[in-house]
């Protein structure tokens, strides 16, 4: 037992840290610091520094242009990424669709698109969920019917993160409207420049739009847009949801946003005295920090299992760290919120002409409230904490 | 970065765990709680002749000369049990002392001894106004005669009716709260003016006040440098703080896994409750609360021997806070889940939550350990 790096896992980290010391745009990382909005172009621009560098698609297999690194490895690029901080690398392509089109995909998919991802030519977006369709994902009802060389697609798809940017979706759809829910979908890629694909942005509590509705209306789509084999759509979905799992507690994230917090709490005063003096300030900001500290060794204890695992599941430990990366990673945004008092309250309207200027009090205290609105979306996707618990009951306690 | 244990770690884990596993069922644990002492010492010469009561003494000193992840191993394995016998007062306190900072000649006078099973210590700190300060001592020990005089009252001493011999805290100069003028003395149980008034705690172990009263002791009895023992007692309660983490591991789990094994054989409505979403849920908490301590007594373990004080001693005020938040979550959920039954004496449940309680408390509880970590400034600094 040792919890130490061994020489060579501390001289990559020093490798990885200096790199993104050297090569985060500043303005990049200064918005990620204050908990601003990334344009398009910072996270196509970051990514292909990414891509320039070799470590794009560090975790797909090296043929297709991965890096070959072990669960460790994979875990202290994940870590000190986020605590550069340096935005991560946008899930849909790389995380996503990627390794379902090299797992799954034809030899002419993934040679046209698995570079293009890699580069984030294409934006890809997700269309899993529908109004009908939540935890539920099976119970999808958007529909791809063949008509000769092409899928005719109809329904419509929501939560669709950044799909205002996206070049590509890939979507769910019922191929098979007679076989159990699970047995009759498909997993089929569609360009969004394609006829009948309306997009219409919503509005989340925190003010921002980041998600979509995607309607498909008579959307013709060719037929070799297929990944895989037709009805088993739902097995690659799986696959999906269960592939990447290091860095879903985002505790390099959490490290950061506590250090900004720290930050804060020095400036803002409480009663005449500095918050971070506040005993019952500082007692909360300590629990946090603590409840990270374990969460980032449970983690390292998920990642060492790895390491040794052989039979390429998902480990359901994942889901410990869903469910208390999330709940940490809220509970930091309300912290944050609760450190600059009433100037919490002021809203900049995105939509409003000019700028997103704050109105009243500190620069910095405009994006705090809203993170912490929108945060709370971090414990219902990629499967809700109580689809997570269920997990754990069924996969680990067996009740 | 490993987390598995090593050929030898793996073989001591099966030897403690097959000795309580065979000589430590419930129904003997109650026998053995209902005896005079109040704990085994048949049972304690057989953790004798495994080597676990010289576990961290060197081989000269009759020990095996493990570390901090062989204590873990071993106090896991008697939380799961609930082993009643004094080994953390004698091994890794009042041992410990000696072991990390005592003469040549104290070594070779004490540590045999204990690792033969021959002798148990007392780590005596506590005071009335001390609550969890390690600083905070009003017992004196005044220059006399070639040797020191020691007055005062020590409270809450885990084993201090039975031990042999006790190591004593106690001021040497300056005032109540300082941390400077601190000793640490060896004192013989049977001494003259030492009078101790045992009884058993919450959680069945032994305790006792004991008063010293113009106790004299010999000045080759004091451990490390008089007046310099307050890092001593830091570090001594630091490897008490990382020992009762493992030993929490042990519980949490079992109470977990308890739970558990009574969600899936308690029928009610026609079913069994484990059906029911919300007890399913709750138990899945409690196995996050125990992972999550796990988590940080792996860490507690790793960092008890760091030299830097303050690294450390953030670290394991850290580590004892979850511990402590974890063991009062699991250990409430586990009687709650359990309904009435876990409320009764006769079954093991309630005395893992007893356990789990008072292990909170020791050496500062969740809530004082946590201010503590925020004093020293936490993990991460100010961006």
């Amino acid at each position: 037992m040792d919890l130490n790096f061994t020489k060579e896992e501390i001289a990559f980290r020093d490798e990885v840290r200096d790199f993104f010391a050297k090569n985060v745009p500043a303005e990049t990382r200064r918005k990620l610091i204050e908990g601003r909005k990334l344009e398009k172009a910072d996270i196509v621009d970051w990514q292909r520094i990414l891509n320039k560098k070799g470590w794009a698609v560090y975790q797909w297999p090296k043929e297709y242009g991965g890096t070959g690194w072990s669960a460790t490895q994979k875990y202290i690029f994940l870590e000190e990424l986020q605590r550069a901080p340096a935005p991560d690398p946008l899930p849909f392509g790389v995380s996503m669709v990627g390794p379902v089109i090299y797992a799954f995909g034809n030899e002419q998919q993934k040679k046209h698109f698995l570079p293009r991802i890699a580069n984030l030519d294409d934006w890809w977006c997700q269309g899993f969920s529908e109004p009908g369709a939540g935890s539920d994902l099976a119970g999808l009802s958007t529909k791809a019917v063949r008509e000769g060389d092409h899928w005719i697609i109809n329904g419509q798809k929501t939560w669709t993160t950044l799909a205002q940017y996206a070049d590509w979706i890939f979507v769910l759809a019922r191929t098979d409207t007679k076989a159990k829910k699970q047995e009759g979908i498909s997993f089929i890629l569609c360009d969004m420049k394609t006829p009948g694909i309306t997009v219409r942005p919503i509005q989340l509590i925190d003010g921002g739009k980041e998600v979509n509705e995607v309607f498909f209306d008579n959307v013709k789509v060719p037929y070799e847009n297929l990944v895989g084999q037709e009805n088993r759509g739902w097995d690659y979905a799986k696959f999906l949801l269960g592939n990447e799992r290091t860095g879903i507690a985002r505790v390099g994230i959490s490290k950061e946003r506590i250090r900004r917090l720290k930050e804060l709490a020095k400036v803002e005063v409480s009663g005449g005295k500095p918050m971070i003096e506040d005993p019952r300030f500082r007692a909360k900001i300590s629990q946090v920090e603590i409840e990270l500290k374990a969460l980032e060794m449970t983690q390292m204890r998920v990642v060492a299992a790895e390491g040794t695992r052989r039979d390429n599941k998902p480990d359901p430990a994942s889901s410990i760290l869903k469910i208390k990366g999330s709940e940490i990673q809220q509970n930091i945004t309300d912290l944050l919120m609760e450190v600059v008092g009433p100037f919490a309250l002021p809203f900049a309207d995105e939509d409003a002409a000019g700028s997103n200027a704050i109105p009243d009090g500190p620069d910095y205290a405009a994006p705090l409230a809203p993170a912490y609105f929108n945060y709370r979306k971090v414990s219902i996707y990629g499967g809700s904490n109580e689809i997570q618990k269920n997990i754990i009951a069924k996969a680990i306690l067996g009740l | 970065m490993d987390f598995e244990f090593s050929e030898e770690q793996q073989l001591l884990k099966d030897s403690i765990e097959g000795l309580l596993g065979d000589k430590y069922d419930f129904e003997t644990r109650k026998k053995i709680l209902a005896s005079s002492d109040g704990w085994s010492r048949e049972i304690w010469k057989q953790y004798a002749e495994l080597g676990v009561l010289g576990l961290p003494f060197s081989e000269a000193h009759g020990g095996i000369e493990g570390g901090p992840v062989e204590t873990m191993i071993v106090m896991a394995a008697m939380g799961n049990a609930l082993a009643l016998e004094p080994y953390l007062p004698t091994v890794v306190l009042a041992g410990g002392s000696i072991r990390r900072f005592g003469s040549d000649a104290q070594k070779d006078k004490y540590l045999p001894e204990i690792a033969a099973g021959n002798l148990t210590g007392a780590f005596a700190h506590t005071e009335r106004q001390s609550r969890y300060d390690l600083f905070d001592v009003k017992t004196t020990a005044k220059a006399a005669g070639g040797g020191f005089i020691l007055d005062g009252q020590k409270n809450v001493v885990l084993n201090g009716d039975q031990a042999d011999f006790i190591v004593v805290t106690a001021r040497v100069s300056g005032n109540q709260r300082d941390k400077d003028g601190l000793g640490l003395f060896i004192v013989d149980a049977k001494a003259e003016g030492v009078s101790r008034r045992g009884y058993r705690t919450q959680d069945g172990l032994s305790a006792a006040e004991i008063q010293f009263s113009g106790v004299k002791v010999a000045a080759d009895q004091v451990i490390g440098k008089l007046g310099a023992a307050y890092p001593l007692i830091e570090q001594v309660v630091d490897d008490g703080i990382a020992a009762l983490c493992g030993e929490a591991v042990g519980v949490l789990s079992a109470l977990t896994e308890a739970t558990t094994d009574y969600l899936r054989t308690r029928k009610q409505f026609g079913v069994n409750i484990g059906s029911f979403q919300v007890l399913q849920h709750r138990n899945v908490e409690m196995l996050i609360a125990a992972e999550q301590a796990k988590s940080m007594t792996f860490l507690a373990t790793m960092m008890v021997n760091e030299p830097d004080a303050a690294t450390r001693r953030k670290t394991m005020s850290a580590a004892k806070t979850q511990i402590g938040r974890s063991a009062q979550f699991v250990g409430e959920q586990a009687i709650q889940l359990h309904g009435g039954i876990g409320m009764t004496m006769e079954l093991k449940v309630g005395h893992w939550f007893k356990r789990a309680t008072a292990i909170d408390i020791q050496f500062g509880d969740a809530d004082y350990h946590l201010e503590q970590f925020g004093n020293m400034g936490g993990f991460e600094s100010a961006a």
